[in-house]
């Protein structure tokens, strides 16, 4: 399989990368070391240690950071910025159609089925439309790479993608370590995202909020993984970091408990999931959430971001129809591209799945974190075999997709530099405005030949550059 | 007919609680088989909280009871103006589209004696379908209180053979969408006049939806569809999300409840 080195093709390296040729040639191992050790403690004394996309494993362990730059140009950033903030215009009209009369159904474009049987489809919802339309207002879109012009996109994430905790903290640390390499470059900053996010999420203020609305964000608790990213955006973003047992609703509002009394809260940021945010109308035993917070939702009292229904949007069955959303509500021919994708629930699709197994990789419908996976060209007789059996059983619950050749970038390894396989989540803001900040989260697989970057499988973190013009 | 209703649910807690939210679907259904005369609900020193007509056409209201507190009475008291439509839900406005009640929920997940209960069921079109599946869980789960409890589930009530209302909805919610019938729950009020009738004021039942009448209430624990004597407050998956009241009391240990209703045909 040929592989689209990032750097270099050939002995020759490509633009973005030139600058960092003289770098890394120009680098001693011992400094290497050293400050591959302090990005290292630096990382451990932030305490930035969870694990990505709520992948599990050892909250504590330390996710590695690579500090070889991933780069893109100003030109290929463009295409990916047009590309992402399309995508994410199209699955925000989708939800608000689906929650509504439902045309793209009625047009006969996605089976009714897949969106109206399907578990994130939030019946408490329907009917109802969110202050400026928007369900999803941080849309991570998962890309990998395969050629200097092949993107294409692997998932949405329309809920509450994680991450961006990362994408702050690699750049600080990078320009902490390497202070040169930011003079040397023109690196577009993305320290803009939490003015970004802020900005969005006071833009989506409730029907009933008068004058500037009060932000916060909803945490389960310290024991989450991802509670250093909810602290760190709520301090970036000047706002208050909750728990359920800091609100209540009282009347027709939402209120935070504070030292000086009660005060009204507008928009909720929240990071937890749709069972658990009202007990009244979601899962009754619920201790995270709020009683009561849907009835207000529901009568324009307070804004929840994102809207509870909107993981309809981004189930990996209904992801296959995410081209024919931007053709259907847009107008427009889809900029970045699908993962061709076979739909095991089909009888067709099944067939050409199972004669083709050892090629392919199969994913379960609604599973993450990249269990519950299939990776036909590395595993082994047995393993396909039994996957074999698990597809014949219940198809509905997996798709599969061709195994795609991903994209290196060199990386810091112990012989020295190496190609390593990495993708990109970048995360796109929507509100009164579509926002995207140059820049996101790559992950690579550090493991020589590994496709797979979950930080729970051998995955690290690095840097993500985009060029100024 | 014309309808009186009274009725009165009562929360104790074992301790003081600090506050208590509810949400509650009180209030009769608008549509062409009930015309609302008269409607009250009070709640001992509660505060009206957020009102909306959700999706599927109920019309919900939120309470907030500030604390302490060692009780809470909701106490509904109404006059409604029903006529007999055959069960059907004419005039009903919402926007949940059928097929998301497709689904189903954990006390309407089929069992193999539910897959086979369904299957004995035939009729020429859908509506005949629908009744023969209602008839078939009236012949197999016989009404009798006491025997299943809140959280008994539609296989569970269909193994002891026995059962309340609300365990006749949920089997025939299951059948249904076995039949790819969308099936929903129904709460409200029932008059009975007869004596020895199966008595459940507060009752349930299903509604089924058939191509070209929309939603039909079946209830088959008393083997016909809902008439005059039938007042519609609110639907859901299952049994929970219909609930009238949902409540959730802070700070509190224990809770228990006990409630009385009193259907009466009023004068004109």
């Amino acid at each position: 399989m040929s592989q689209f080195n990032e750097m270099y093709q050939g002995a020759a390296v490509r633009v973005p990368y030139a600058r960092l040729q003289d770098w890394v040639a120009t680098m001693p191992q011992e400094l290497r070391s050293l400050k591959q050790a302090e990005a290292e403690a630096l990382f451990r004394r932030i305490g930035i240690t969870f694990a990505v996309y709520g992948e599990g494993g050892d909250p504590d362990r330390l996710i590695p950071f690579d500090m070889f730059p991933r780069v893109f140009n100003a030109a290929e950033w463009g295409k990916l910025e047009k590309g992402i903030k399309q995508r994410a215009r199209a699955l925000n009209a989708f939800l608000v159609d689906v929650y509504g009369r439902g045309e793209i159904i009625r047009a006969g474009r996605i089976p009714a089925r897949l969106v109206y049987q399907n578990e994130a489809y939030e019946k408490a919802v329907a009917g109802f439309v969110p202050p400026k339309g928007v369900y999803s207002h941080i849309v991570g879109v998962d890309i990998v790479r395969t050629g200097p012009d092949e993107f294409y996109v692997l998932e949405d994430n329309c809920r509450t993608p994680s991450g961006v905790s990362y994408m702050l903290e690699s750049r600080e640390i990078m320009m902490r370590m390497f202070p040169d390499l930011f003079r040397e470059n023109r690196i577009e900053p993305v320290d803009g995202y939490s003015e970004k996010l802020r900005r969005t999420l006071a833009s989506v203020a409730p029907r009933k909020c008068r004058g500037e609305p009060t932000v916060v964000i909803l945490t389960p608790g310290h024991f989450n993984s991802a509670y250093y990213e909810h602290s760190l955006l709520a301090d970036l973003m000047g706002v208050e970091l909750v728990e359920g047992q800091d609100l209540f609703v009282d009347g027709e509002f939402v209120y935070m408990r504070t030292t000086e009394g009660p005060r009204r809260v507008d928009v909720i940021y929240r990071r937890i999931d749709d069972a658990f945010l009202d007990p009244l109308c979601f899962r009754p035993d619920s201790m995270l959430g709020v009683p009561g917070l849907m009835d207000v939702y529901r009568s324009g009292g307070v804004t929840i971001c994102s809207a509870p229904g909107a993981g309809v949007a981004d189930d990996k069955a209904v992801y296959t129809y995410v081209p024919e959303m931007v053709r259907f509500y847009l107008g427009e021919e889809p900029i970045l591209q699908n993962v061709p994708t076979w739909q095991c629930g089909k009888p067709d699709d099944l067939g050409h799945v199972l004669d083709k197994l050892p090629d392919l990789v199969v994913k379960e419908v609604h599973g993450s974190g990249g269990y519950g996976m299939l990776v036909g060209p590395k595993a082994s007789k047995d393993e396909i075999e039994r996957f074999r059996l698990k597809l014949t059983e219940d198809p509905g619950n997996y798709i599969a997709q061709p195994t795609l050749a991903l994209s290196t970038v060199p990386t810091f390894v112990e012989e020295g530099v190496a190609p390593r396989h990495v993708d990109l989540r970048p995360y796109c803001l929507v509100g009164e405005r579509i926002e995207l900040v140059p820049g996101g989260l790559t992950r690579v697989a550090l493991k020589e030949g590994s496709l797979v970057v979950n930080s729970s499988q051998g995955g690290g973190v690095k840097d993500t550059w985009v060029l100024a013009e | 007919m014309r309808l009186s209703v009274d009725h009165v649910t009562r929360y104790r807690y074992d301790a003081p609680v600090r506050s208590v939210v509810q949400s509650q679907r009180l209030t009769p259904s608008l549509f062409a088989g009930q015309k609302v005369i008269d409607w009250e609900v009070t709640v001992t020193e509660g505060r009206k909280g957020a009102a909306h007509r959700d999706g599927a056409g109920d019309q919900v209201q939120a309470w907030t009871i500030a604390g302490p507190l060692t009780s809470v009475e909701v106490r509904v008291r109404g006059t409604v103006e029903t006529e007999d439509l055959a069960g059907v839900l004419r005039g009903h406005r919402e926007s949940v589209m059928p097929d998301c009640y497709l689904r189903s929920t954990p006390p309407t997940q089929a069992d193999v004696a539910l897959h086979r209960l369904a299957e004995t069921a035939s009729g020429a079109d859908s509506l005949a379908l629908a009744h023969a599946l209602s008839q078939a869980v009236s012949d197999a789960i016989a009404y009798r209180p006491g025997v299943t409890h809140a959280h008994t589930t539609a296989a569970e009530a269909l193994a002891l053979g026995e059962g309340v209302c609300q365990d006749h909805a949920h089997a025939l919610i299951a059948v249904a969408r076995l039949r790819g019938i969308p099936a929903r729950y129904v709460s409200g009020y029932l008059f009975v006049s007869e004596e020895g009738a199966p008595h459940e004021a507060a009752h349930a039942w299903a509604e089924l939806h058939v191509p070209g009448l929309g939603w039909v209430g079946f209830d088959p624990a008393n083997r016909c569809c809902p008439d005059a004597r039938y007042i519609r407050l609110g639907s859901g998956f299952d049994a929970q999300d219909a609930a009238p009241i949902r409540g959730v009391a802070r700070g509190g240990t224990g809770e228990s409840m006990d409630v009385t209703v009193a259907i009466q045909q009023a004068n004109q």
